[in-house]
């Protein structure tokens, strides 16, 4: 086990060193001098010398590139030239909105998702299986911003019962911070509504086909004691660790969301940053996401090996 | 990182000599209809000039956000554009940004994938670390990112998405050419004396390819809706030129006044990518007779 562990935490130096490079050389790919791109339109030259000597662009490429990891290693990702502030404590800053809007939307997406898996696993080939399936093709193909704005137009502009856009603190208003977050999370958590139906409901069909299924039956339970004490705890342990790798659509998904919504988290922070050519800030923003990324799944693994002893053995 | 965790050893997927694929495709009733709506839309991206009853770049001071009348039946748009005509046109960058971006993901990817299960060792230990990196970059916001360096347009949106998209071609193809390698008739291939590119070529690929069809069926659904994303976040199709991400960017801020522009572009995506997605879960059933 804890040699499985050391493992399983090494391996994750290795794709981390390289999603550094990969984000390092998003750099290379602008046109010309980065100094000059970076400086913004009036190209201001001491802008351009301040950056040339910060980012030692008259070094070689993989002396850059270990100054840059340096900094970063020491928390240091950057500055935004637009906002003059540290991209770090932008996206510190940024950071709570989007987690809370996530985690919303991610309860909306068990909420869905777990019961529609197990109904239309236990009703298999009936039309609540069907049903479900349709729901499931229905949510994967949306485009989720263009939900947002159908919702915007029914709840808000037809029936005026939720805010449009905007956001306010939980802190200040908790009932005004959920009447503007439910219509995004919705949006959100639909997509992997979907995903988790599936996955509860292939983790369903095999779980329920199984040996020990049988012999609850066979003993005389009742069909909900078998389906919800027996069977659905087992089928639940991949798909909550399946649901986990679901992150990335929740980051991605959270970009569009909170521009048709206007809520000021960590996507707005990309897409702002994109259009005002902030390009430390998209480097920084791409790199906390990656990272983000790669340790959840860590412990989604390790979760996954606590909770299933078979895995533990081997 | 996801497919160890999510199903084990890959194996390759046959086709049943019994019915002919094509056949068991069609007799699934949902993957026709999809099929049905992609020709529609081609023919439409095709024939647009005929087709649309407006020029589609045509501002008209006089009709300025009109609902949907006998004369506009989507209605107009802002500067008095009629709707039909700009989704008619927008279909032609929504399909190419889909198949072009797929086509990228796969002759990069195809190529890589074969090398890393055929040569293994470090070569596949180096291409699996480079590829478990790129998948851990969300895919829409390395999409964006990479557009976002590269410049603003439709091009270099197809550019991002299709290299973002690559890593689960790479991810296939070495899975199936890890589990084909072992069969038989490869050994037998080699035991004959063909150089290794050779059996790779003509002996592990063909074997590759029904996988393939299935998984770029699905990004060309993926790369649709990435596309859209971008246009509509600004980083596609430049304005005026149609496209029906852009325009939902527009509508946006007319929801209240114009709904009409913002319903047809999202029913347009909504069908496309359901379309290619319904012939994609269609298609893997037809080709894996393990799913038949």
């Amino acid at each position: 086990m804890f040699a499985y562990l050391v493992r399983r935490i090494g391996s994750i130096v290795p794709t981390l060193i390289f999603v550094s490079m990969l984000i390092f050389g998003l750099q290379q790919l602008l046109p010309g001098d980065p100094a000059i791109v970076l400086a913004g339109e009036d190209r201001d030259p001491n802008v351009v010398a301040y950056l040339r000597e910060k980012m030692h662009l008259d070094e070689p490429l993989p002396v850059r590139y270990l100054y840059w990891i340096k900094g970063v290693l020491h928390g240091d990702l950057g500055e935004s030239l637009r906002m003059q502030k540290p991209v770090l404590e932008l996206i510190l800053e940024k950071l709570p909105v989007t987690m809370e809007l996530a985690a919303f939307a991610i309860v909306i997406a068990l909420v869905i998702g777990v019961p529609a898996g197990i109904v239309s696993a236990v009703k298999r080939n009936t039309a609540w299986d069907y049903g479900a399936n349709a729901v499931a093709l229905w949510g994967l193909s949306t485009p989720n911003f263009w939900l947002g704005i159908m919702m915007i137009l029914l709840f808000s502009v037809t029936l005026g019962w939720l805010p449009a856009s905007g956001f306010v603190s939980p802190f200040e208003n908790l009932k005004a911070n959920l009447a503007a977050l439910v219509m995004p999370a919705f949006v959100l958590g639909n997509a992997i509504a979907a995903v988790l139906m599936r996955h509860t409901r292939s983790a369903m069909l095999q779980v329920l086909s199984s040996d020990y299924v049988r012999t609850a039956r066979a003993k005389g339970l009742g069909e909900r004691s078998v389906i919800l004490k027996h069977a659905l705890r087992n089928a639940l342990i991949p798909v909550i660790t399946l649901g986990a790798l679901e992150l990335g659509t929740l980051l991605s998904g959270a970009v569009l969301t909170e521009q048709v919504f206007t809520i000021p988290g960590f996507g707005k922070l990309i897409v702002d940053a994109v259009f005002n050519r902030d390009y430390a800030v998209v480097q920084g923003v791409v790199l906390f996401t990656a990272t983000a990324y790669i340790v959840l799944n860590l412990l989604a693994d390790l979760a996954y090996v606590v909770v299933n002893p078979q895995i533990r053995v081997h | 990182m996801r497919d160890d965790a999510l199903a084990g050893p890959a194996e390759p997927v046959r086709i049943s000599p019994r019915a002919h694929p094509f056949r068991r495709l069609l007799r699934r009733g949902a993957a026709a209809a999809g099929l049905v709506v992609i020709a529609i839309v081609v023919t439409v991206a095709l024939f647009a000039p005929w087709i649309a009853p407006y020029d589609p770049l045509a501002a008209s001071w006089s009709a300025i956000r009109k609902a949907p009348s006998a004369a506009h039946w989507f209605g107009t748009d802002e500067i008095g554009r009629d709707v039909l005509s700009r989704v008619i046109f927008g279909a032609r960058a929504s399909l190419l940004a889909g198949v072009v971006a797929a086509l990228i993901s796969l002759s990069i990817g195809v190529p890589i994938g074969l090398l890393a299960g055929y040569a293994g060792g470090r070569t596949d230990m180096l291409i699996s670390r480079l590829t478990d990196a790129v998948l851990a970059c969300p895919f829409l916001i390395l999409a964006i990112a990479l557009a976002a360096f590269l410049g603003p347009s439709l091009t270099n949106a197809m550019i991002a998405i299709g290299v973002s998209a690559t890593p689960v071609f790479i991810r296939l193809t070495r899975g199936q050419t890890l589990a084909i390698k072992a069969e038989e008739f490869v050994l037998a291939a080699r035991a004959i004396g063909n150089p290794p590119w050779r059996v790779a070529l003509l002996h592990v690929l063909p074997n590759v390819v029904p996988a393939l069809i299935v998984q770029a069926t699905l990004a060309v659904a993926a790369a649709v809706i990435a596309e859209a994303s971008l246009s509509f976040l600004g980083l596609g199709q430049q304005p005026p030129a149609p496209s029906w991400g852009s325009m939902l960017n527009t509508a946006k801020n007319y929801i209240d006044n114009a709904p009409w522009m913002a319903v047809w572009p999202g029913v347009s995506i909504f069908l496309l990518v359901l379309s290619f997605n319904l012939v994609g879960d269609g298609l893997r059933d037809a080709l894996d007779p393990r799913h038949a």
